[in-house]
C-alpha cells in the first residue's frame, strides 16, 4: 500500500514537466490560435469576436485559395520528383550494392545534409542559378550562351529544384527501411517461378515498398507545402505559398486573425494528410500477412 | 525432407536460373544495374555539387559569385572576423542552442518514460502533442506561440526563442529515447528493484546507460536543428539575431561571397559533430 503511493508520486513527478510544458506551450497556444482565427480584423488591429469571416475569405477570395492550390501543386510536382530521384536510389542500395559497409557510407551520404543548414541549401542554388549566377557565367564563358539568360530563376522549376533538393532525404529514409525489410526469399522466390526482373519488380517489390513510398511522399509534400525560403529565395512574383502569406499576414499586413485562421486550415490540412497516409501504411502492411 | 534432396532441389532451381538469366535476361540486368548505378551517382552528384559550389565560392576572389575563377582569397573569412554583428548572432545561436537543447533533454526524456511505462488519464492526447510538432511545419508552431505570448504580454526576446526551439525539438528528444526504451530488457531493471536498489538508483545505475547514448545523440541533433532553425526563431524572435536569422536578413540585401564563408564554417561544425556523435555512440557500444 506504501509502496503504491510511492509509485504514484513517482510517477507524478516524472510526469509533471512534460505535462506541464505540454499544457503550457503546445496546447494554450494552438487553443489561443483557434481563437484568434474567429477575431474580426479592425483598423488598426482586431477585436475579440466569433465568426467565421477569416474563413470566408481564405476560400472565397482566389488571392488566398490560389496560394493555397499553388502550395499543394508546389508539394506534389517537389514529392513526385524527389521519389522519383530516391526510389531508384534506394533500389541500388538495397539490392545492387554488394558490401554492407558501403551501403551505410552512400546511405550517410544522403543523410548527412540534413545537418547542413537548410537555409545555405536553399541560398546556394540562388547562387548557382540566378542571372548573374554560376550557371549562367559558365554557359557564357563556355560560348554555349551569348549573354546570361532568366530561365533558370524566380519560377516553378527552380523552386521544385530547390525543394527537392532540401528534402530529399526525407524521401530516401523511409523508402530505403521498406525495401530493406522485404524479404530477400520472396523475390528469389517469384524469380523461381518464372518471373523476370521487371515482372518481380512490378509485383513483389514495388506493392511491398508501398508504405514507404507513401511516407516519404506525405513527409516531402507536408515540409513542401509549410516552406516559405524557397519561394523567397528562388521563386518568382507568383511564386509565393501558404507560409509567405502567413509572414505578410503577422507582419505587414497586421491582420492576425486571418493569419489564424490560415495557420488552421494548413493544420487541418496536414494532420488529415498524415492520418489518411497513416491509414495507408497500415493497409499496405497487412498485404504482407 | 532430406538434406539431399535439398541439395538437389536447389541444385536444379539454379540450373533453370542460369539458364534463364543467360539468354536476354542477363543482358537486361547489366542494362539495368548499369542505369542503376549511373542514376544513384546522378543522385550523389545532384546532392554534393551545390555544396561543393558553396565551399568553393568562399576562396573565390571576386564580389560577385561567377565563374571563370578569379583565384584563391581568405578575403572573406578575414571579412568574418571582423564583423561584430555576425559574431554576435554566431554567440546568440549557440546560446540559444544549447538552453533549449537542455530543456529538451529535462523534458524529452521524462516525456518517453512516461510515453513507454505510464498509463495515465489523457495519454493519448498527450503523446499527439508531443509529436505534433514534428509532423508539422514549424512555422504554425511559431505562429501558435506568438500569439500565445502577445495574450500573455510577453516581449519577444532570445528568450522565447528558446521556448519555441525546446517545444518543437521535444518529440525529437522523446522519439528516440522512447523507440530506445522500447528495445532495453526490462529484467534488469527488475532485478536491480528486487536486489533492494531505490528506483534512482535502478536509474541512475541501470536504466540511464542503457539509454545513454539515444540522450546524447539526440540532443546532438537537437542542438543542430536549432542552431539552424528559421520558421519558429522568425516568428519569436526579439531585437537580437540568431545566426540564420542574420543570414536570413543579410539575403535580403544580396548575395556576398561572406555567406559562403559562414556556410562553410557551418558545415565544417556539422561535420565535427556528426563525427563526436558517432564517436560517441561507437564508444558507447564497444563498452557494453
Amino acid at each position: 500500500m506504501r509502496l503504491a503511493t510511492r509509485r504514484k508520486l513517482l510517477q507524478a513527478s516524472v510526469l509533471s514537466a512534460p505535462l506541464l510544458w505540454t499544457f503550457l506551450f503546445l496546447f494554450l497556444p494552438y487553443m489561443i490560435l483557434t481563437t484568434y482565427s474567429f477575431y474580426e480584423k479592425k483598423f488598426p488591429t482586431f477585436v475579440p469576436a466569433f465568426q467565421f469571416g477569416n474563413y470566408y475569405q481564405l476560400i472565397s477570395d482566389p488571392q488566398y485559395y490560389q496560394v493555397i492550390f499553388r502550395s499543394g501543386w508546389i508539394g506534389g510536382l517537389t514529392a513526385i520528383c524527389a521519389l522519383l530521384l530516391a526510389y531508384p536510389f534506394c533500389y541500388f542500395l538495397v539490392f545492387v550494392v554488394k558490401s554492407a559497409r558501403v551501403r551505410l557510407a552512400l546511405y550517410m551520404a544522403v543523410i548527412i545534409p540534413l545537418w547542413v543548414s537548410y537555409l545555405l541549401r536553399a541560398y546556394t542554388w540562388k547562387t548557382i542559378l540566378g542571372y548573374e549566377g554560376i550557371l549562367n557565367s559558365f554557359l557564357v564563358w563556355a560560348g554555349f550562351l551569348s549573354e546570361p539568360t532568366d530561365i533558370f530563376i524566380y519560377n516553378k522549376f527552380s523552386m521544385v529544384l530547390t525543394l527537392t533538393y532540401i528534402f530529399i532525404p526525407f524521401t530516401v529514409m523511409p523508402i530505403y527501411t521498406s525495401l530493406e525489410k522485404i524479404p530477400r526469399n520472396l523475390i528469389e522466390a517469384s524469380k523461381d517461378l518464372g518471373a523476370g526482373s521487371f515482372l518481380t519488380f512490378l509485383k513483389v517489390t514495388l506493392p511491398l515498398s508501398m508504405p514507404g513510398v507513401i511516407a516519404g511522399m506525405t513527409f516531402t509534400f507536408c515540409l513542401t507545402s509549410g516552406d516559405f525560403l524557397a519561394p523567397f529565395l528562388v521563386g518568382g512574383p507568383d511564386g509565393f505559398l501558404i507560409a509567405n502569406v502567413m509572414i505578410t499576414q503577422f507582419g505587414a499586413a497586421l491582420n492576425w486573425p486571418l493569419g489564424s485562421a490560415l495557420s488552421i486550415i494548413m493544420l487541418i490540412v496536414v494532420l488529415t494528410i498524415i492520418s489518411l497516409s497513416d491509414r495507408f501504411q497500415r493497409a499496405g502492411r497487412l498485404d504482407l500477412g | 525432407m532430406n538434406a539431399d534432396t535439398t541439395h538437389g532441389n536447389i541444385l536444379i532451381a539454379n540450373a533453370i536460373k542460369d539458364r534463364r538469366e543467360s539468354s536476354l535476361e542477363k543482358i537486361s540486368n547489366r542494362f539495368g544495374g548499369g542505369l542503376l548505378t549511373s542514376m544513384s551517382m546522378c543522385v550523389l552528384a545532384f546532392l554534393y555539387l551545390p555544396i561543393t559550389v558553396l565551399i568553393a565560392f568562399s576562396f573565390n576572389d571576386s564580389r560577385i559569385l561567377s565563374l571563370p575563377w578569379r583565384g584563391f582569397t581568405w578575403r572573406w573569412y578575414e571579412a568574418l572576423f571582423a564583423n561584430a554583428d555576425l559574431q554576435q548572432a554566431i554567440w546568440n545561436s549557440i546560446y540559444v542552442g544549447l538552453i533549449a537543447t537542455l530543456i529538451t533533454v529535462i523534458i524529452g526524456v521524462p516525456a518517453a518514460f512516461a510515453l513507454d511505462r505510464y498509463n495515465f488519464p489523457g495519454k493519448t492526447l498527450f503523446r499527439r502533442f508531443v509529436l505534433l510538432p514534428i509532423a508539422l511545419p514549424g512555422i504554425i508552431t511559431g505562429v501558435a506561440m506568438l500569439n500565445m505570448f502577445s495574450t500573455l504580454g510577453i516581449n519577444l526576446s532570445l528568450e522565447t526563442v528558446i521556448m519555441g526551439h525546446a517545444t518543437a525539438l521535444v518529440s525529437v528528444v522523446a522519439t528516440q529515447v522512447f523507440a530506445r526504451l522500447q528495445r532495453i530488457n526490462r529484467s534488469m531493471e527488475e532485478a536491480s528493484a528486487d536486489l533492494g536498489a531505490k528506483p534512482w538508483q535502478t536509474f541512475w545505475y541501470v536504466t540511464l546507460p542503457n539509454i545513454r547514448s539515444a540522450i546524447v545523440g539526440s540532443a546532438l541533433l537537437a542542438f543542430t536543428l536549432s542552431f539552424d532553425e528559421i520558421p519558429v526563431t522568425f516568428f519569436l524572435i526579439g531585437r537580437e539575431n540568431t545566426l540564420p536569422m542574420y543570414i536570413y536578413s543579410t539575403l535580403r540585401r544580396g548575395i556576398t561571397p561572406e555567406i559562403n564563408a559562414v556556410g562553410t564554417l557551418i558545415i565544417l561544425a556539422s561535420l565535427g559533430l556528426i563525427i563526436l556523435s558517432v564517436w560517441l555512440l561507437h564508444d558507447d557500444r564497444k563498452k557494453r
